[in-house]
């Protein structure tokens, strides 16, 4: 069974965009937020935006783990690769963030800093053991899809005693963050917002009860969605649905890869290596309590903060940068001055341009005709 | 009676380039007669001149320059001497232009396994014998440890142009067709899939060829119908198209359908978060083609073995921003865009 | 956000639970995966890949039946048309 192409069906997306506009309420406007940097990247690079109804909008919220990455963390991983005795590796998608001053992981390797591009943090452990007098510091990044593979790694690199294995831990959390959305004072300006459309993978590993909040606190439909665009638009058909039945649950859309209890092998590691900050920063949303991770006591000896002494340098992003507005969906990427001007993927100015799925470089990327063809009628 | 000098055969199996290879003395005569001269021989090299003199047909000449530095310089279906070759003799045929004659130049590092560059040699004597093509002059140059990846070459190709063709990248007209020969991403594709930390298994194969009798046919049955042609290689089909509409200031539609991707492509592309349409190509073609002869054309490629799987993908439309447009698979419509910098596997 | 893929597991080697691997067959591509956070993944599931880990096994069944699903919803949109014309 091809499980992908099926997914991406363009026969059954017309059907079930035919469907979903049967079922739309003319006199209703829809606002669901894709908070998964992922189905952001898919609603773009699919199209999906010309089959839905003009009544139902996508807002694209901010779980995109690079995008949300605040300038002075990017800034410390730059200075920790300058260090002649570190290797820094990182996934392909930190090579181009933007620290501050225009400097990037990119252009420090240009300079001569030992950075390495790896696919997966096995690959760093390898290079950790093949050569025991370099110091090997994994830039560890993503929500909880993410973190299982670093908190493995990290065994691994107990239980061979790695002594040159440390990881630079920038992980964070997923309900904390919709949690932040949904909190979201007045004065940092609130979008409507009808339900979520869950994230994909994080819920294999986590489950679906953590969402279990947006629909009981907040009363806000949420469901969780396969990452193939059929998926994506099925969510977004029993969102309709649950507004228009004025339910407000947690549903699977993909139930293929999503149980309600998660992983719980990679839940149990996690809680073993890493526990909570009390508050992280994120670009874009400002210190959300309870929402990032570090390691544990237990493991300090594998820490890069604690071995390298890290410094904690925060940096400004650029004022006239509409990221915090834009990751709320409170604004598009259209309305931002930078975007398109000095705002490019070329020379992004903030964590929305950054990543292919931010929602500034994915409308950039795919989307942009469609602004010019507004502004033309 | 003189006695002729002990002269030490080159030991291919285990010596190494080092820098008395490339200081101009015995060393490096004999590192170019026994690799080079051997591997591309013909009358030109055979004369042991710096240059070579050649006759030229009536007609425009047509003259391009390449630098190959790929890495790995051994892959899936070549290598860096047949890439070097293949990609030269592209740049000539995307003129319309009959390749003729090819000059190649080498820097190599000190350190270089001699078997390995007699490899490189013997591939680009037996890719420039299969194309009808002569290399007939060269260059070696020997550089310090690090100073170069391995090894550089740098190709330069002539050819001659029939008279009448006047293809140009600015030539593009609203109407047009666009034609692509074959499967893209397979190159890229191929590359990756040894380059450390990445590695995969795979039966993909670069698509590294020479297209110029494929252009030749294309010549035939189109003529002065064919306006444009490029080879899509670095940065995919998307920057070739993106370039030629700001070339000739239009735009394009295309439709994700009809573009060929090998399913082993696609596999790949979405293991690293890469799309087909960014990947390096090194034997296929874009061809824009006038409306009337755009079916001829077609088929010309298709009873090619290097165009079987050609296929109309879309047409040239006006449009002052020039932006290629595609309706994707799924029936919704997205632009692809430039690529800025390099398309890097992804996790997120 | 994360990047994970299907793919079927053509074979399996190591003892020690956390250094358990797969080859995993992504529709012709093969790669080495780790399989610790899917203990009971055997030769010829289909598991979800990111990063180099398998994260789960996909549930063969229900890909069907939602796929399924989808077809059914197409059908009604189809005889819908029809009704209509």
């Amino acid at each position: 069974m091809k499980l992908a192409e099926e997914y991406r069906d363009g026969h059954l997306a017309g059907a079930l965009a035919a469907r979903i506009a049967h079922e739309v309420n003319p006199a209703v406007r829809y606002h669901f937020m894709e908070f998964c940097g992922g189905h952001t990247h898919a609603i773009s690079r699919y199209g999906i935006e010309d089959l839905l109804p003009a009544n139902v909008r996508m807002i694209h919220g901010p779980g995109c783990p690079v995008c949300v990455l605040p300038v002075g963390r990017i800034d410390a991983a730059i200075r920790l690769a300058e260090r002649p005795e570190v290797t820094l590796c990182i996934y392909g998608d930190l090579m181009r963030v933007p620290g501050s001053h225009g400097n990037s992981l990119l252009k420090a390797k240009a300079a001569g800093a030992d950075i390495r591009m790896v696919y997966s943090t096995l690959d760093a452990l390898r290079i950790a053991a093949a050569e025991p007098e370099r110091q090997i510091v994994f830039f560890a990044i993503g929500f909880e899809t993410t973190t299982p593979p670093t908190a493995l790694a990290v065994k691994l690199a107990a239980a061979k005693k790695l002594a040159n294995f440390t990881i630079f831990c920038n992980h964070v959390l997923t309900p904390s963050a919709m949690q932040s959305i949904l909190e979201s004072p007045d004065e940092l300006g609130r979008v409507r917002l009808d339900g979520f459309v869950g994230p994909a993978h994080v819920s294999t590993v986590i489950g679906s009860r953590p969402y279990a909040f947006v629909a009981d606190e907040y009363k806000k439909p949420i469901v969780i969605a396969g990452f193939e665009p059929l998926d994506v638009m099925q969510a977004i058909l029993m969102l309709v649905r649950q507004v228009n039945e004025g339910r407000h649950e947690v549903e699977n859309q993909y139930t293929r890869a999503v149980k309600s209890e998660g992983n719980e092998k990679a839940k149990a590691d996690m809680a073993e290596i890493f526990e909570l900050r009390e508050s992280f920063e994120w670009r874009g949303l400002g210190h959300v309590p309870y929402s990032g991770l570090r390691l544990k006591e237990a493991y300090a000896a594998f820490d890069a903060e604690r071995r390298f002494a890290m410094e904690d340098i925060p940096a400004e992003d650029n004022p006239a940068c509409e990221c915090g507005a834009i990751l709320r969906g409170v604004k598009r990427p259209a309305d931002c001055k930078l975007f398109g001007t000095v705002c490019t993927p070329e020379t992004p100015m903030g964590s929305c341009m950054v990543s292919a799925e931010g929602a500034c470089a994915a409308h950039w990327t795919y989307g942009r005709f469609r602004d010019r063809a507004r502004a033309a009628s | 009676m003189t006695v002729k000098a002990y002269r030490r055969k080159l030991d291919i199996k285990n010596g190494r380039v080092d820098l008395s290879h490339g200081s101009g003395g015995r060393a490096m005569t004999q590192l170019i007669a026994d690799i080079f001269h051997q591997a591309l021989d013909n009358e030109w090299l055979r004369r042991g001149n710096d240059q070579s003199a050649f006759d030229v047909a009536g007609g425009r000449m047509v003259m391009t320059t390449d630098a190959y530095v790929v890495t790995p310089i051994f892959f899936p279906g070549g290598d860096i001497g047949s890439l070097a070759v293949h990609g030269t003799i592209n740049d000539v045929a995307m003129a319309g232009a009959q390749p003729l004659f090819l000059a190649a130049g080498f820097i190599i590092e000190e350190g270089f396994a001699l078997a390995d560059l007699k490899r490189i040699a013997d591939s680009m004597g037996e890719a420039a014998r299969a194309a009808g093509v002569s290399i007939i002059t060269g260059d070696t140059k020997v550089v310090e440890r690090g100073k170069a990846d391995g090894v550089f070459v740098t190709t330069t190709g002539v050819g001659v142009v029939p008279d009448g063709l006047d293809l140009s990248s600015d030539k593009a007209r609203p109407g047009d067709r666009v034609i692509l020969s074959g499967s893209i991403g397979d190159h890229g594709v191929a590359v990756m899939s040894k380059r450390q930390n990445l590695t995969f298994e795979t039966a993909i194969v670069s698509d590294s060829a020479p297209l110029h009798r494929l252009v030749a046919a294309m010549v035939e049955a189109g003529g002065p119908a064919l306006r444009v042609m490029r080879d899509p290689t670095r940065g995919g089909l998307a920057a070739t198209l993106n370039e030629l509409a700001h070339q000739s200031n239009i735009g394009f539609r295309i439709s994700e359908e009809t573009i060929p991707v090998k399913p082993e492509v696609a596999a790949a592309c979405d293991l690293l978060g890469l799309d087909p349409l960014y990947v390096a190509n090194e034997g296929k073609l874009v061809a824009i083609v006038a409306p009337e002869a755009a079916e001829i054309v077609l088929a010309a490629m298709r009873a090619h073995p290097l165009g079987r799987d050609a296929a109309i993908i879309g047409e040239v439309v006006a449009d002052e921003h020039n932006f290629v447009q595609m309706t994707t698979g799924f029936g919704g419509g997205r632009i692809v865009d430039w690529l800025s910098g390099e398309q890097l596997p992804r996790i997120c | 956000m994360c990047l994970a893929i299907p793919g079927r597991v053509a074979s399996i080697s190591g003892d020690d639970p956390i250094m358990r691997v797969g080859r995993i067959d992504f529709g012709g591509i093969v790669k080495e995966i780790n399989l610790a956070y899917v203990p009971e993944a055997r030769v010829g599931d289909y598991v979800l890949v990111h990063v180099g880990f398998a994260l789960t096994l996909i549930d063969e069944a229900e890909a069907e039946r939602v796929y399924e699903q989808l077809n059914e919803i197409a059908a009604i949109e189809a005889a819908q048309r029809e009704a209509a014309l």
